[in-house]
């Protein structure tokens, strides 16, 4: 397969333990993204069968609110525009917290209530009690939604950081794991056929050695029979030396 | 980290946004710029895209409810939105009760579920 070549590096013996420990260092790295991916996975899950339980709840809660309000402008005579000429500021805001699932910081919405209600005089005139209902309803149905955007998001962004991390899994597992793997059998080959040739180198002199010393045994022994050798003296036989004597 | 407190902003027709006032959420900006838009018959696609995509934008809006219908009609708006703040929740109206199948965030998990969690 092409792009999978292996890395260039000069075989030796140390090249060969620095590939091994790469290699080793590769797959433990892939291990452990493996089991991040599986925690996120599986945690994904999760929260998805809770938003879609809360969705429905959600469904049925909006529905009675809608059904309240129905009921309190029956009442109350039209209120829309009152409302919606009346705000100022929001009683009911929402925090971010940050909460972490291995590794991953996921955002967590929390609501809490500031101020007074603005709207306390509302429902004065007529239709006091349908509308303080609606209120309550409506109240409610906000702290569920605060949940389930809570859910949501952290829907989203697990669903980022599982698709990374499976890429970095792969990446690993396809790319970088064969690329080491290449490179350590090429290093391993180049190193056997290198002790090959030197065996061979070797064999072949020892060879060229034999053969050159033949050929000079041959012809010291051609000289000796023909006489043209003076032995050397031999310096352990026990001869008188003369004294050396300086004028 | 517990930053300032975040808003919850409202694009519906004019009963949803008129109970989550009564709920409490409605405000106005410096600018007096509302963290709603009420949705009548007469608005243009284009003003509630742009409504949206400022609400998208505004750094004190944490999450965005949006009646279903309405999400259908800007639904390549809401797609294009990855970020997970500010959260984009889908809410049904009166007349047009909770649809899953349409719902963008569980479009992306289509095939992680079967029809009977959805019961």
């Amino acid at each position: 397969m092409s792009g999978k070549d292996r890395i260039e590096i000069f075989p030796s013996r140390m090249a060969q333990t620095i590939m091994k420990a790469r290699l080793k260092g590769a797959q433990t790295g892939r291990n452990l993204l493996k089991k991040k991916s599986d925690a996120l996975t599986l945690r994904f899950r999760q929260i998805l069968k809770k938003i879609i339980e809360t969705k429905m709840l959600m469904g049925e809660v909006m529905r009675e609110a809608a059904f309240s309000l129905a009921e309190a402008k029956f009442t109350a005579g039209d209120f829309s525009t009152t409302v919606i000429q009346n705000v100022n500021k929001a009683q009911v805001k929402i925090r971010a917290k940050k909460d972490n699932v291995a590794g991953v910081t996921l955002p967590v919405f929390e609501h809490y209530h500031e101020g007074t209600d603005s709207y306390e005089l509302t429902g004065l005139a007529r239709g006091g009690e349908q509308l303080a209902k609606l209120k309550r309803n409506y109240a409610k149905a906000v702290e569920l939604l605060v949940e389930l955007a809570s859910l949501q998001t952290s829907f989203v962004t697990l669903d980022e950081a599982i698709k990374i991390t499976n890429r970095r899994v792969n990446a690993i597992e396809h790319v970088i794991i064969p690329r080491i793997e290449r490179t350590l059998a090429y290093i391993i080959t180049e190193l056997d056929e290198r002790e090959r040739e030197e065996f061979y180198r070797l064999k072949k002199i020892q060879e060229k050695k034999k053969i050159l010393k033949e050929k000079s045994e041959k012809d010291l022994q051609q000289r000796r029979a023909a006489g043209e050798v003076i032995e050397p003296a031999n310096l352990l036989a026990e001869e008188k030396d003369e004294d050396l004597l300086f004028e | 980290m517990a930053g300032r407190g975040k808003l919850i902003a409202v694009i519906g027709d004019e009963d949803t946004v008129t109970g989550f006032l009564l709920g409490g959420i409605g405000e106005l900006n410096k600018n007096r710029h509302p963290n709603f838009l009420v949705v009548e018959k007469d608005t243009t696609l284009n003003e509630i895209e742009d409504t949206f995509r400022q609400f998208l934008n505004r750094d004190d809006i944490g999450i965005i409810l949006i009646n279903q219908y309405i999400a259908e009609m800007v639904r390549h708006a809401l797609d294009a939105h990855q970020r997970s703040i500010p959260a984009v929740l889908e809410i049904p109206s009166k007349e047009h009760p909770y649809d899953a199948t349409k719902d963008s965030i569980l479009r992306r998990a289509k095939g992680m579920f079967t029809a009977e969690d959805l019961r």
